[in-house]
């Protein structure tokens, strides 16, 4: 007969069977059996206790991020599991491959109104690609190999297992079967050969093409095959904000970011390429703007793994179904070899304007202040090529984005499609955690950092050498620049009196430093990276600066502006 | 825009019907009409939902559909690629029976399914209008409950769900 055991063990072994490293998590009431075993796992299994479910969740989401694997997270019903809804909604909405695991009331107090009890299949189903409820032992190890596979493979996404007490503590017998298939979930389209020869067609009379990447790319393991495809067409190339760092920005055909507040020249010549080809993007509204007036001339290649992002938003001329991996090595077969010089030198003469009017201005400004801009430039300096970049939402987000010298792949973590302020600091101490040895910048604002400022504590604990650089302007900045451009300066509450940053680091025991001045910022930036350990760096900044070129909502990408 | 009707196969698992509704609620269209029940095969189930709504938005709720994971395929019709029908019941007073009555439901093929002391329950199957049509006329006869049923399909096309399933 075979050996039983508790449902509780069940849920680690299978955790430690889909080889996960690292756990991170918050006990409670209805957890407590797992939290029970888990202290019979050391060595085979690390857990991290964060000062926040939603500072767990985060940081799940940075680990998957940088090392590819699915982050898992661990929390109690009721409010421990409410915590979690933030970080759901956006690993789902950013395609990062996540599963958390709740505890549940036992099964006979379902719908009770129990202590701790809420309807987390409910109130997570909208925010996850998949979530389940176990209330029998025995069902505990299919859920989480089901969930794993759906979490990692297709698009990949959030997943909730919801797990009553119960379950936690009734014995069943524990047999690990990975999940690979099953019927109702397709992971896999066949790239169509037709496909291929219609967008090679296309893409050989083009004139003007022009290619966007996303973070498919990435999530496609794909960076190779891209600047092979780009190598053959000489076609110019540019990012959205998550696809940053799939393809080095020193690539020749590399023209920039796109998006409301991306570059001048990629915007712009949205509208005057003749063939676009998207690879791995959704066409989200802030790469698009008015999609009414959005490449309207142009013929759309769509290369995209989920099926129901085509026509989505654009409509596409050729759509190419599948991994991106696949179809971008099989488009480079059948297109020709090209050269785009005057097309490509419309990039760069726009490019020019931009260094002139805002570039030059936010990397060596003349002005008293420091600008944003500035302390990201003496970053590139000193960082390491796969340095990771995590930053939080809001001006700060798009400066450390423009500026950032994005070299490597899995080098970026933010929040682009749900926009969570809240999201670096716990994030980025995910990030590090994967790798101890990796530079992890954590650029944050001081709107944000107040939001999980509590994960210090959890830096301090891991002792996670995370670089945290505030940019402290004592606004929520990006708030206010709307208010400044398009509510009459009326700044309603967005104007922070903030606390004593480096007396609030140093509580934590991280070594902390202040700088107001330009000629203190290099050595400054230069410590920070010098320094064995966390390092909390703020940068006092102007308080009213804006960020530009801007697309304004409502406007096309033709209307970017540079001031 | 238009009537269409989705076919939804999916596992007969809990919370589906919920994961299906939810993609009609953020976006903000109202389902006319939703039935459900099991398929021919066992542990499969088919939820037929008829929305009004343009081409373009259609294709896109079944996109979305199709994306929930425990959704095995779905797909939509307009009126004219399906075969469809609903089921009328109409609970009338006994005290309000008359000739002219017995001539309405022989008009109208409807069948009393059910008598009480008090009351008698008709029943019609057909499409919306004619059971709406019934309606109206049975006005006069003191109705004391009319229910209507979701529209329960299958489509002219020739494919067995068999093909979706495996």
């Amino acid at each position: 007969m075979e050996t039983k055991m508790r449902g509780a063990d069940i849920v680690i072994r299978s955790l430690i069977a889909e080889q996960a490293e690292l756990i991170f998590g918050y006990p409670g009431g209805a957890i407590m059996p797992v939290y029970d075993a888990l202290y019979d796992y050391e060595g085979q299994i690390k857990h991290v206790l964060t000062r926040h479910e939603q500072g767990a969740v985060h940081a799940a989401q940075g680990y998957a991020r940088i090392s590819g694997k699915v982050g898992v997270c661990l929390a109690t019903s009721g409010p421990g599991a409410t915590n979690l809804i933030t970080g759901l909604a956006d690993a789902q909405i950013d395609s990062t491959p996540l599963v958390c695991i709740t505890g549940q009331v036992a099964a006979h107090l379902l719908g009770t109104d129990a202590f701790q009890e809420t309807d987390m299949m409910g109130i997570s189903m909208p925010a996850t690609k998949w979530n389940y409820q176990v209330r029998r032992a025995a069902d505990i190890a299919p859920a989480i190999a089901k969930g794993f596979f759906i979490a990692r493979s297709g698009r990949p996404g959030a997943v909730l297992i919801d797990i009553t007490k119960n379950a936690q503590v009734e014995l069943a017998a524990f047999n690990y079967q990975p999940c690979q298939e099953f019927r109702s979930y397709k992971t896999h389209h066949p790239v169509s050969d037709t496909a291929i020869l219609q967008a090679a067609a296309l893409l050989n009379e083009a004139a003007r093409p022009y290619l966007l990447f996303g973070q498919g790319v990435i999530l496609g393991k794909a960076e190779a095959e891209l600047k092979s495809f780009l190598d053959k067409s000489g076609i110019p190339a540019a990012s959205t904000l998550l696809g940053s760092g799939a393809l080095s920005q020193e690539h020749p055909n590399y023209v920039g970011k796109l998006g409301m507040h991306g570059n001048y020249a990629p915007n712009l010549l949205t509208n005057q390429c003749d063939v676009l080809v998207a690879v791995g993007m959704r066409f989200d509204d802030r790469v698009t703007g008015d999609l009414s007036r959005y490449a309207k001339q142009a013929k759309v290649i769509h290369l995209e793994l989920d099926p129901s992002e085509i026509n989505k938003n654009v409509k596409a001329n050729v759509a190419v179904l599948g991994n991106c991996k696949e179809s971008l090595a099989k488009l480079t077969e059948a297109i020709a070899s090209k050269k785009h010089e005057s097309w490509m030198a419309k990039f760069r003469a726009l490019e020019q304007q931009e260094n002139e009017a805002v570039v030059q201005h936010d990397l060596m400004p003349t002005k008293v202040g420091l600008t944003m801009g500035e302390a990201i430039h003496h970053i590139n300096r000193y960082k390491a090529d796969d340095a990771v970049l995590v930053t939080d939402v809001g001006q700060h987000q798009m400066i450390a984005w423009r500026y950032f010298n994005y070299k490597k792949t899995r080098t970026q973590v933010t929040s682009g499609g749900l926009g969570t302020m809240g999201f670096a600091l716990p994030a980025a101490l995910g990030a590090q955690l994967h790798d101890y040895s990796r530079q992890v910048i954590c650029v944050v604002g001081d709107g944000g950092i107040q939001m999980t400022i509590q994960e210090l504590g959890t830096i301090m604990q891991t002792k996670a050498p995370v670089k945290i650089v505030l940019l402290n302007n004592n606004y929520l900045g990006m708030v206010r620049q709307w208010q400044q451009m398009f509510f009459d300066k009326r700044y309603s509450f967005t104007e922070l009196d903030n606390p004593n940053f480096i007396m609030l680091a140093e509580a934590y025991g991280i070594k902390a430093k202040k700088v107001s001045d330009r000629a203190d910022l290099a050595e400054a930036v230069e410590d920070m990276f010098i320094h064995d350990g966390p390092f909390f760096l703020e940068v006092v900044v102007e308080k009213e600066d804006n960020v530009f070129p801007m697309i304004a909502t409502g406007c096309s990408v033709e209307e970017v502006r540079l001031n | 825009m238009k009537r269409y009707t989705i076919f939804v196969i999916t596992e007969n698992f809990i919370g589906i019907l919920n994961r299906i509704t939810i993609i009609f609620t953020r976006r903000g269209i109202n389902i006319d009409a939703l039935t459900a029940s099991e398929s021919r095969i066992p542990g499969v189930h088919r939820i037929t939902i008829e929305v009004t709504v343009t081409e373009e938005t259609v294709i896109q709720l079944v996109n979305q559909i199709e994306k929930i994971i425990d959704v095995i395929k779905a797909f939509h019709h307009e009126d004219t690629g399906v075969v469809y029908q609903e089921l009328a019941l109409y609970k009338i007073p006994v005290s309000r029976l008359d000739g002219g009555l017995e001539k309405i439901i022989r008009d109208h093929h409807a069948k009393i399914i059910a008598a009480e002391p008090d009351f008698v329950v008709l029943e019609l199957t057909g499409h919306k209008e004619k059971t709406r049509e019934l309606l109206e006329l049975l006005k006069g006869y003191g109705i004391l409950e009319f229910a209507r049923s979701g529209r329960v399909a299958v489509a002219k096309r020739m494919l067995t769900i068999d093909s979706f399933v495996n």
